[in-house]
């Protein structure tokens, strides 16, 4: 039995020799970056405005929200989980953020930007809950519940209308720059360095990839399993939040119907960028590539006048080749480990 | 002159490092442990021998935290302990290598020797803290080398290691981290012959860590390699304890399966002491010999 993509390419990839298997693992672990050089590289030869400043920088702000999103879904596909939410969930926190700023302009920005993120980490700790209190045998279900409660919630305090007008601060969080580098490129970077401590250098980042690997095997190495759990829908949640400021700061308003959809573009990130849907593996940086990815197919099939449903094709296209990957990836370790066994 | 050895070992280190005293155990109407009694000496590596369904999985499940005993006691260096989870097991130096080995195979040999313990600063972070990776890996380094277990690097994944090279890190974790005791429930049940020799020699030089070992295993030549003592157990009872010796094969054979010709004969090895006849409760001092065959044939 070979994978798809053995099959595709008429290859074998994995070869016998424990090298071979190693380059081939090697090359997996690149592969988002992979795609994304090329599919730059051949935007580039295809469109002379491609690599323009002023694109890139519209790439890069395009492509904003969904990176916030696609790095809290990360946390959540770590653990084999996953949040159907954070769509409703960025709506949701539009809204309230702009009622929070219509009730209270003497307080300021900062009153509306605690209710946006509090929103979203209130909805992410509610899934949680359901989840691991709630004995739902999978995410997708209390994630699917308030995708709709969430979205219908956002509709019934904003009467179905948007609301305009949101704080300065969070429309230059929004929309702003600092020099010529767009506001939510920073807010980007800032919201990936804290996730690339979390994930790689914090005693419960490492949990995280622990529940991931073997929940009933972190469970008795006294790893606080339940907690785990339900921290990574809350973190979900609050990058739901931010992505929810920066769409009301981009707009000025806050919309009852944003981020509709877009929580299957979160999800389509991070399966480009390489996490595998089994839990345990992933990596901040490849989900910003997987954002990005997206983000460079978008603009750039836009700029090559190609028909707009196209893109949904290409984006469909990455996520096949992705899981595969990840696929074959499986298989490799397997021969890795067979080849162990005879050399012991 | 293993016997010897061991008497030795026994007479240096004083007392019992654990002690089960008529431990029972049932689940419903099943019986599962019926007045189980056994010591287990500082530095001696035990062997619990017996059929499925003998009782010896149940009997470490309540070593190790999983289930607590109906009736009975255990004590832990002369103390008796309640040990009510796998955490508190943990706590009283006990630790316990499953069969499926609980490990992470998307993480390194590292991050599985650490996990759930990874030391951290600073302190006030508690579980937010930053992992001392550093420090982390010349431990597990040294300690490595100190086991000298055959593996092909600390920061190699674990998905990639042989059902060997897993048994062996499995093993050792529990070597480095268990203060007293270490259970293993069929080290070598999955592995081929060569495999199996990393593994046992880790097992032969547990004493020297200071850990006292319990291992559990249908392979009567491991056992006859590592242990000192082997106590044999049979439908929810201690129904005898000997020397894991060749000459003795045999006789630990026939105690497992329960064949009638269990050659009951008395006075036999260990410490020289003779038997006392304590087949009434069929525990009370088990090293004095909890060898009551006899009531098999009641």
């Amino acid at each position: 039995m070979s994978t798809l993509i053995e099959r595709v390419t008429g290859s074998r990839l994995g070869g016998t020799s424990e090298q071979s298997i190693r380059l081939g693992l090697g090359i997996i672990r690149l592969g988002p970056v992979l795609i994304l050089l090329l599919l730059v590289l051949v935007m580039t030869l295809l469109s002379p405005v491609f690599f323009s400043v002023a694109n890139v920088s519209n790439v890069v702000v395009q492509t904003s929200v969904l990176a916030v999103l696609a790095i809290g879904q990360l946390f959540v596909i770590l653990v084999a989980g996953i949040d159907l939410s954070v769509g409703s969930v960025l709506g949701l926190a539009t809204v309230t953020g702009a009622i929070a700023y219509t009730f209270n302009q003497t307080a300021g920005g900062f009153f509306s930007i605690a209710i946006i993120l509090l929103t979203g980490m209130a909805v992410g700790w509610l899934n949680g809950f359901l989840y691991v209190k709630g004995k739902m045998p999978h995410s997708f279900i209390p994630t699917l519940a308030t995708l709709y409660a969430a979205r219908g919630l956002a509709l019934v305090i904003s009467d179905g209308r948007p609301i305009p007008g949101v704080s300065p601060v969070v429309v230059f969080l929004g929309s702003g720059y600092i020099g010529p580098i767009p506001m939510p490129a920073i807010v980007v970077i800032v919201l990936a360095a804290i996730a690339i401590v979390v994930t790689k250098r914090l005693k419960w980042g490492r949990w995280v990839y622990a529940v991931g690997g073997d929940k009933e095997a972190a469970r008795r190495t006294g790893i606080p399993v339940d907690r785990v759990l339900i921290s990574v829908f809350v973190i979900s949640g609050l990058m739901a939040g931010f992505a929810g400021l920066l769409t009301s700061g981009r707009t000025d308003a806050g919309f009852p119907t944003a981020g509709e959809l877009s929580e299957l573009t979160a999800i389509a990130a991070v399966i480009i960028g390489g996490a595998s849907f089994f839990g345990g593996r992933g990596s901040v940086i490849n989900v910003i590539v997987g954002a990005l990815i997206i983000g460079v197919i978008q603009n750039g099939l836009n700029l090559l006048n190609v028909n707009v449903y196209y893109q949904l094709v290409a984006t469909g296209a990455i996520v096949i080749i992705a899981v595969e990957l990840d696929v074959l990836r499986r298989r490799l370790e397997e021969r890795f480990r067979s080849l162990q066994a005879r050399e012991a | 002159m293993e016997s010897e050895r061991a008497q030795q070992t026994r007479e240096e280190n004083g007392g019992p490092v654990l002690e089960v005293k008529n431990v029972t155990k049932r689940f419903g109407a099943t019986l599962a442990l019926n007045r189980v009694s056994l010591e287990l000496h500082r530095g001696e590596v035990l062997a619990l021998l017996g059929d499925n369904g003998a009782g010896k999985s149940t009997l470490i499940k309540c070593l190790s935290g999983v289930h607590e005993p109906d009736e009975g006691q255990i004590l832990i260096e002369g103390e008796e302990v309640r040990i009510d989870s796998p955490m508190r097991a943990r706590d009283l130096g006990v630790e316990t290598v499953y069969q499926d080995l609980a490990l992470f195979d998307n993480m390194t040999v590292v991050g599985n020797f650490y996990a759930g313990r990874e030391p951290t600063m600073p302190r006030w972070l508690g579980n937010w803290g930053w992992v001392k990776d550093g420090e982390m890996a010349n431990e597990a380094n040294d300690l490595i080398d100190r086991l000298e277990v055959n593996l092909p690097g600390a920061d190699m994944e674990i998905g990639l290691m042989s059902g060997g090279q897993r048994q062996a890190v499995a093993s050792a974790r529990a070597m480095a981290f268990g203060r007293k005791i270490v259970i293993l429930d069929e080290p070598t049940s999955a592995l081929g012959a060569r495999e199996s020799g990393n593994v046992l020699r880790l097992i032969q030089e547990a004493p020297q860590q200071g850990v006292s070992v319990i291992v559990i295993s249908h392979n009567l030549e491991h056992i006859m390699q590592v242990a000192q003592r082997a106590v044999v157990m049979r439908q929810g009872r201690v129904v005898g304890e000997e020397e894991p010796t060749q000459e003795n094969h045999e006789r630990l054979v026939s105690l497992i399966v329960g064949s009638a010709d269990g050659q009951v004969e008395g006075g036999n090895t260990e410490d020289g002491n003779t038997e006392d006849g304590n087949t009434e409760d069929g525990s009370a001092e088990p090293e004095n010999g909890a060898r009551d065959e006899g009531r098999r044939g009641e």
